[in-house]
């Protein structure tokens, strides 16, 4: 099949065609793991893979989204359309969530060429939503030239952007104190530019300093150094910087081939995650349902057949019932 | 994906149109329903009826909560009724709050505004509002 053949999920083809509110349903119903999203989700990976995937990450409070309404400013004067994925934490209490990034985010009124959706992280960790790849790969398919996703902002936590992003942005301000210290420890290694925002505080001169130092470490041979660059988003001050450093990464990845192993070694991943909850699912479905794997249980907890054992017998029994 | 879990939390816009400063009730109101388990995207202030339809639309909400303590709601209040039905998206549902008088409610009414709240409303009633609104999920 040609890779743009025409869609067979009337869904799919809405979307191709510029529908927003049928884009919009289906983010919701992938958010929501209906399966009723399967037929325009499978029609539309084909038309995946065009876009420039930016994640804005960094510790609650830093600029992300005054940066994300910055960018999304610069792209559109280039005439680059732009998707906008937004995540904030989900209450662990109550479920619910206030979505707040689009705040900040202002464009001219009826501009088509923009898509921004808020998301909430419900409950999962790593600083992005369940749905956020998903997400941002119908916003390719729709025809978005540059997808900004911007993370929940928990700090150090928040690398699984580095799973979603072709660029990883890690966001930080002049006066980092503690914060070098968690960066060592998860952010850092995920960074492929450095944005030390808040620039117009003092600090940032030195804050900058300390982090090229750092990216002088641990860095392969034809490998990417980390660039750093220093932002203000009042005044505003050094955009074109932060995306000349996020185009020349992207330049990087074509030119030493690491794109096409990054996409190959994420969507690997992704696979292994779908057919681990597929199996998750059917393993819940046959010790719920089947009787006499009941039984079995009941001799593991006499102790008369080991767990290891059990588990072969219970994997060779959802094999025959595939 | 899995079938059985086919409608997620509900999922609102809470907007202030115009030029209306007063933001405490929108944002008790936000707390109140992402309290309830819902997902609250937050727009802010000085938002126009354009902005406030283009972003319910994008976010794929149920309901708009529309907040004015200014007086302009009979300007602002059927603008973004009638942009909803023109972008065919009238099955987003609209209520509202803030300084509204009674004759002025009446008439939002039977324009289409569900539900108008004024100060001192209780936030418990204003939740059970927003979830009779929101209807069962739809699929
Ligand atoms: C606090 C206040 C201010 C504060 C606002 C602080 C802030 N950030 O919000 C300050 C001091 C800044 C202020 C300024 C002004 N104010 Co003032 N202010 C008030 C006051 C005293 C209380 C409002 C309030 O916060 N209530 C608490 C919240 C929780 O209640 P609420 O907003 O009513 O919300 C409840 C319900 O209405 C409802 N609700 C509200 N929104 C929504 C949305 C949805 C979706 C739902 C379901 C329900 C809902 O649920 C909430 C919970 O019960 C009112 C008087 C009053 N009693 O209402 C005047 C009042 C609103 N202000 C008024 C005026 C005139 C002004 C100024 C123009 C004064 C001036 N000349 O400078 C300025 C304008 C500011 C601006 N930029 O718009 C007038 C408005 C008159 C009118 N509409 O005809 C009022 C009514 C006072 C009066 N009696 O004259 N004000
Ligand atoms: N001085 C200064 N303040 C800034 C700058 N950028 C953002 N701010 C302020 O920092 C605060 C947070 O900005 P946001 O853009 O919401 O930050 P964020 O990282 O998206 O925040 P969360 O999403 O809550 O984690 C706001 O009060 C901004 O006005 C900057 O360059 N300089
Ligand atoms: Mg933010």
């Amino acid at each position: 099949m040609s890779r743009r053949a025409p869609s067979t999920s009337p869904v799919a083809r809405r979307i191709l065609h510029g529908d927003r509110q049928a884009l919009a349903r289906l983010i919701t119903q992938v958010e929501n793991r209906d399966a009723a999203a399967l037929p325009a989700v499978r029609a539309l990976y084909p038309h995946s893979g065009r876009a420039t995937i930016v994640g804005l990450t960094g510790p609650l409070g830093v600029g992300k989204s005054s940066l994300v309404n910055l960018l999304l400013g610069h792209l559109r004067r280039q005439g680059k359309s732009v998707g906008v994925v937004a995540v904030d934490p989900s209450s662990p209490f109550s479920g619910g969530s206030i979505l707040g990034d689009r705040i900040r985010l202002e464009r001219p009124p009826g501009d088509t060429d923009v898509f921004i959706r808020s998301m909430a992280s419900r409950g999962h960790a790593g600083g992005v939503a369940l749905a956020t790849r998903e997400t941002v790969r119908l916003l390719d398919a729709f025809g978005m030239d540059v997808i900004l996703v911007e993370t929940v902002g928990s700090g150090q936590s928040d690398v699984e952007i580095h799973d979603v992003a072709s660029t990883s942005v890690v966001v930080v301000v002049p006066h980092l104190g503690d914060e070098v210290q968690s960066l060592k420890a998860g952010l850092f290694e995920i960074a492929d530019v450095f944005c030390v925002n808040k620039a117009d505080l003092p600090g940032a001169d030195a804050a900058a300093r300390y982090l090229a130092e750092m990216t002088q470490l641990g860095v392969r041979d034809g490998g990417w150094r980390p660039a750093v660059v220093q932002t203000s988003t009042v005044g505003p001050k050094g955009i074109e910087d932060l995306w000349a450093s996020v185009a020349r990464h992207e330049a990087f990845l074509d030119a030493s081939g690491s794109r096409g192993q990054l996409d190959r070694r994420r969507l690997t991943d992704e696979i292994l995650g779908l057919v681990r909850e597929r199996v998750d699912a059917r393993l819940a479905l046959a010790l719920a349902r089947d009787p006499e794997l009941q039984d079995f249980l009941d001799r593991v907890v006499a102790r008369e057949i080991d767990p290891h054992s059990a588990a072969d017998r219970l994997l060779s029994e959802i094999r025959r019932t595939a | 994906m899995s079938p059985e879990q086919s409608s997620g939390p509900i999922r609102v816009l809470i907007a202030k149109p115009g030029l209306d400063g007063h933001d405490r009730g929108a944002k008790v109101v936000a707390r109140a329903l992402r309290d309830a388990g819902m997902e609250v995207i937050y727009a802010g202030l000085r938002q126009t009826p354009e902005e406030i339809v283009d972003s319910a639309i994008e976010e794929d909400v149920r309901l708009i909560g529309l907040s004015i303590l200014s007086g302009a709601h009979m300007a602002l209040f059927p603008r973004v009724l009638a942009l909803l039905k023109q972008k065919r998206a009238s099955r987003i549902r609209v209520f509202a709050g803030g300084i509204i008088p009674d004759e002025d409610a009446k008439r939002l009414k039977k324009m289409g505004v569900r539900a108008i709240f004024g100060p001192g409303a209780s936030l418990d009633e204003i939740v059970a509002t927003a979830r009779r609104l929101a209807g069962p999920a739809r699929s």
